[in-house]
């Protein structure tokens, strides 16, 4: 500390506050200017990435498969049919483009989201429209439908999609596109092998009741709906489990659901 | 202090992470494969020279009071930068670096050679014991994800090396060395080759009662050797 003598008595007040102020605007020039300068890029890849998990999680595609930029596009363009859906009807919007539809900013905007109730995944706000995927089986057969879902883990929001089959109670599977858990603990709910655990469990019993969650340690292995937890991971599987729960029900996508039942029960 | 040591010195005489034991914890979060392994690497280079770079640069200006939080808001800065850019061009691979591209911030290889030697010594001399440091880094990093893509998952980057049984091979996977222990134990292995070939590296070994006496055992002053 010896070859610059200019130490802590010979600097001002004012110098080190002048000093810190100038840290401050730079840093956040620069910190800013590549936000705005990479936004569209960014925004580009979440969308995509976005796309690649609503086709692996309808088993379009598999993990593995790294498809191309162009291929994932196509794939997507083909099979899968976004639509954008009125939560507390459940009814289909269609004269919004699901193209440049953002739940997660409308969730923000308080002219079209209210606070959701009290809930276990702490969702705080409900947006009017949510958007879910169709993807079709020979034209107009409902193959599988892809819900996306959103709760508190441990330490961040978790944001991902729920696969259901066309009795909409079997999880086709389940994915997550986001998220801060730990790694190594939490974070192992992106793991191929604990998604899987979630394939072939029924969402609802008999009697329409929602009942999927994670349970603490092993699931009951006579039960439809349990999924084990993650040792290490409770309170992010709890998360999961209530995120799933949520959606699924009443607030959620429940009024969808049951139109879509009752729908296909009356045609 | 000559150019060729400040660049070659970190990568093993004074490896960050088996000498200083510094940057312990990405270290284990980020090697369960080579990808992942090197774009970490590349970010903590860029971020260490970045922030060497320009600390030095101002180095006579910054107020002595106030020089942490200044080193703080450059790396931080950094970092952020590091990770748009990552998101902007290698969104999966940003993904699975999940958190720990954020928290090269306080990876205290970073903030370590900002204090001790970019403060110090011309921008010239700071970007190559960046770049050093880096290296050195990487040099752990790469050899921990290697052992751990191969015999977890037996690719390499991906690629099959080793057919595992799960594929229809003969090669049982590891299981363990998927999980973060296995790379202290990788770790351990690296600074066991490194002091054998190396045996000045070897702290001496004092005993309890020694380490009392010298007034040792509580070390707050020391070099950081625990973090």
């Amino acid at each position: 500390m010896s070859s610059d003598g200019k130490h802590a008595s010979e600097r001002s007040l004012a110098y080190t506050l002048a000093f810190a102020a100038l840290v401050g605007v730079v840093a956040s020039g620069v910190v800013g200017g590549t936000a705005v300068l990479l936004e569209s890029r960014r925004e580009a890849n979440r969308l995509l990435d976005l796309r690649r998990h609503v086709l692996e999680v309808a088993g379009l595609t598999t993990r593995d498969e790294r498809l191309a930029r162009d291929d994932l596009e196509r794939l997507f363009a083909e099979r899968v049919h976004p639509v954008v859906v009125e939560l507390s009807s459940g009814r289909a919007v269609l004269d919004v483009d699901p193209e440049s539809f953002d739940q997660r900013r409308m969730s923000r905007d308080p002219a079209h989201s209210r606070p959701a109730p009290s809930n276990p995944a702490r969702v705080s706000r409900l947006p009017e429209l949510a958007l879910v995927y169709h993807v079709m089986e020979d034209g107009d057969e409902l193959d599988v439908l892809i819900l996306p879902f959103h709760g508190s883990g441990l330490w961040s929001t978790i944001y991902g999609f729920v696969a259901l089959d066309s009795d909409l109670s079997t999880v086709r599977g389940i994915t997550f596109y986001e998220h801060g858990e730990t790694a190594g603990l939490g974070a192992r709910i992106t793991e191929p092998e604990w998604r899987s655990l979630w394939v072939g469990r029924q969402a609802f019993d008999e009697g329409g009741t929602l009942r999927i969650r994670v349970v603490k340690g092993s699931a009951d292995p006579s039960s439809l709906h349990e999924v084990d937890g993650i040792s290490g991971a409770t309170l992010t599987g709890s998360g999961v489990s209530a995120a799933v729960g949520f959606w699924l029900g009443s607030s959620g996508f429940g009024p969808y659901l049951e139109r879509y039942r009752q729908d296909r029960g009356s045609s | 202090m000559r150019s060729r040591d400040a660049l070659w010195e970190p990568v093993f005489d004074n490896n960050p992470i088996a000498l200083q034991v510094l940057g312990v914890c990405s270290a284990l979060a980020v090697t369960t494969s080579m990808a992942t392994a090197v774009v970490m690497s590349l970010a903590v280079t860029a971020v260490l020279m970045g922030s060497n770079v320009t600390l030095s640069m101002i180095r006579h200006r910054i107020p002595y009071r106030i020089r942490i939080i200044v080193q703080l808001t450059v790396i931080a800065s950094l970092v952020i930068v590091t990770e748009q850019i990552l998101q902007a061009t290698a969104y999966g691979i940003s993904q699975q670096l999940s958190v720990f591209v954020g928290l090269i911030i306080t990876n205290c290889i970073v903030m370590g050679r900002a204090e001790s030697f970019a403060m110090e010594h011309p921008p010239g001399l700071s970007f190559l014991d960046g770049l050093g440091n880096a290296l050195g880094f990487g040099a752990v990093l790469l050899f921990v994800g290697f052992f751990r893509e191969l015999l977890g998952t037996g690719s390499i980057f991906g690629y099959t090396i080793l057919a595992t049984t799960t594929n229809g091979g003969w090669y049982p996977p590891n299981g363990f060395m998927t999980l973060a222990p296995s790379a202290a134990l990788l770790i351990g292995c690296f600074i066991w080759i490194l002091r054998s070939r190396k045996p000045d590296q070897i702290e001496e070994e004092f005993t309890i009662a020694e380490e009392v006496t010298l007034g040792a055992f509580p070390d707050p002053g020391g070099e950081g050797r625990i973090r």
